[in-house]
């Protein structure tokens, strides 16, 4: 038996000398069998808590193992993110119809009863607003401090604000979705109301050549954000046939990549909201033609891109 | 081996195992509210120093200094702790130096999906104040998850310390056993012989006298002195004494 010991240890030191991605599993599979071998010959303690060390340091290099994200992240905008959107249509109605209802509604309440705008925003808010959009402003769609400070400064505010609010919308989803749909539907309100009371008050022309062309990527961005929280709330509702943990650790995955998707396009139109948006010496109906032109080329996305061969 | 894998008997300790595919069982220690709050409030002054850092170099170079400003602490909020725990091996400054590390709950480093869904879910679990829905989450478990690590599955445990466990006396006394005991059995006494010095001689003996085919009818003193002896045997203490003396 000491021959055959000594060959074990002398595999051993070889192993640890160089460890390679060729022998790193075998060198995993003895070092398990030692643990086993310490263990049921109950050897001392110390020996089994190095050996279990360094099982643990193997375990975390076999299988934590990450890919390279370079090229995933293109792959993913390619035709990850409209599949992932299809495949998750359930939840992404779900979202966009709790976001756009309320918009809508409010949108034609605040033509019938001008002052209705009054029962959710607060009249310094809604002087505020009246004053970003008033038709003689010289900058578009910022207060007045922020407009001082300049397109970059009103650019990270954007992505500051824009984002956090997709990240609360899809932490929300935790409290039985309640979260999220308490966001998509108070977020609705809010703009519907504030674009309905600006366009009954004669700022029309104003606020809508504003918003036209960051609104596709901005409200896509928040349906898809609450489609992520709702599917987390769905998986604590109604896990199916998997223990609730089990079932909500599944549905954080896809929710997660839902969330990219969404905080990306979020983020791209804070750049449109700072760069393009606020141009006043364009005329209105070039500014709604390219909002609408961005309509059209998100819903090919969405519903066109990610199919075929490439579909897997 | 059989019977540590055949036992789904709820554990007192904070001992979590998990099974690899290789058939060889891991423990990790899973960290507590307070060392978790401790690592939380060492974060805390690690992103109110950036920000101050930060607020003293862009405030002073007009819009531009604003802009970035406003762009610091978005990510000092979110991105902080992410960023942290997927490039630098499982930890924010705040855990490493609490000793403390995130992994999955099969032992994995994280990955940057798991680690947005915990992070990001800070803000429900610092609801209503003060991380009140975290706390009371971590106390519904036996993991001492919250929120944001039952949704991303994964655990915070402590980074194993490598050093040999210490004794702080000189007793070097051997006793042998008298019978083969069981790997939780000797550890149980190598656990009792570390602490021993630590407790007072009466309960000390006390604790001892309930090891009782080991110490059985023996007054508490004699108790404790055996079983310290018996640890010291598990422990090698006689070897290495005799070792030390040697080489002096």
């Amino acid at each position: 038996m000491p021959g055959a010991r000594q060959k074990q240890l002398a595999a051993k030191r070889e192993a640890v000398t160089e460890i390679t991605s060729e022998n790193l599993p075998s060198a995993f599979r003895r070092l398990c069998h030692d643990v086993s071998l310490a263990r049921d010959r109950n050897y001392s303690s110390v020996l089994i808590d190095a050996l279990q060390q360094r099982v643990l340091a193997a375990h975390q290099r076999v299988y934590g193992a990450r890919g390279d994200l370079r090229g995933r992240w293109l792959n993913f905008l390619g035709g990850g993110l409209p599949r992932l959107a299809r495949a998750e249509r359930r939840f992404v109605l779900a979202a966009a119809l709790l976001f756009f209802i309320p918009l809508l509604l409010c949108l034609m309440l605040a033509q019938i009863v001008p002052d209705s705008v009054y029962y959710i925003l607060s009249p310094e808010t809604v002087t505020q607003y009246e004053r970003m959009y008033a038709p003689e402003t010289k900058r578009l769609g910022a207060s007045d401090a922020a407009a001082a400070s300049g397109q970059l400064a009103m650019l990270m505010f954007y992505i500051a604000n824009n984002v956090r609010i997709d990240f609360q919308c899809f932490a929300g989803g935790i409290l039985f979705g309640l979260g999220s749909v308490f966001f998509l539907v108070y977020n609705g309100l809010t703009i519907g109301m504030v674009a309905g009371h600006l366009t009954e008050v004669g700022h029309a022309q104003t606020f809508w050549s504003f918003v036209a062309g960051h609104s596709a990527p901005e409200l896509i961005g928040a349906v898809l954000s609450g489609a992520a929280g709702l599917k987390i709330g769905y998986a604590l509702i109604a896990p199916g046939r998997l223990p609730r943990r089990e079932a909500l650790t599944q549905a954080a995955r896809d929710a997660v990549r839902l969330l990219y998707g969404a905080a990306f396009l979020t983020f791209c139109a804070a750049f449109v909201e700072s760069l393009w948006s606020p141009i006043r010496s364009l005329p209105f109906a070039l500014k709604i033609g390219v909002g609408i032109g961005v309509w059209g080329i998100f819903l090919v996305y969405f519903c066109c891109f990610g199919r075929g061969r490439h579909a897997a | 081996m059989s019977s540590a894998n055949a036992a789904p008997v709820p554990r007192l300790d904070t001992v979590r195992r998990v099974l690899t595919p290789e058939g060889c069982e891991l423990e990790l220690r899973l960290a507590g509210g307070i060392v978790r709050a401790r690592a939380w409030c060492i974060d805390f002054l690690f992103r109110l120093l950036i920000f101050w850092g930060g607020s003293l170099v862009l405030t002073r170079i007009g819009s531009l200094g604003m802009a970035f400003f406003l762009l610091l602490y978005f990510l000092l909020e979110w991105i902080y702790p992410v960023v942290f725990e997927v490039l630098w091996q499982g930890a924010t400054p705040g855990k490493r130096l609490s000793g403390l590390v995130v992994v999955r709950d099969d032992g994995t480093p994280l990955d940057w999906s798991a680690s947005v869904a915990r992070n990001f879910l800070r803000f429900v679990d610092f609801l209503p104040f003060f991380y009140a829905f975290g706390v009371l989450t971590m106390g519904l478990n036996r993991e001492n998850k919250r929120l944001g690590d039952l949704l991303a599955g994964t655990l915070v445990v402590y980074r194993q310390p490598v050093a040999a466990p210490r004794v702080t006396d000189d007793d070097a006394t051997e006793e042998i056993l008298p019978f083969a005991l069981s790997e939780t059995e000797q550890r149980a006494l190598i656990e009792y012989r570390l602490r021993a010095p630590g407790f007072s001689y009466a309960r000390a003996g006390e604790l001892a006298q309930l090891a009782t085919p080991l110490t059985a009818g023996l007054p508490p003193d004699d108790a404790r002195d055996r079983l310290v002896h018996l640890g010291n045997r598990l422990l090698g203490r006689g070897a290495l004494a005799a070792r030390t003396e040697g080489g002096e």
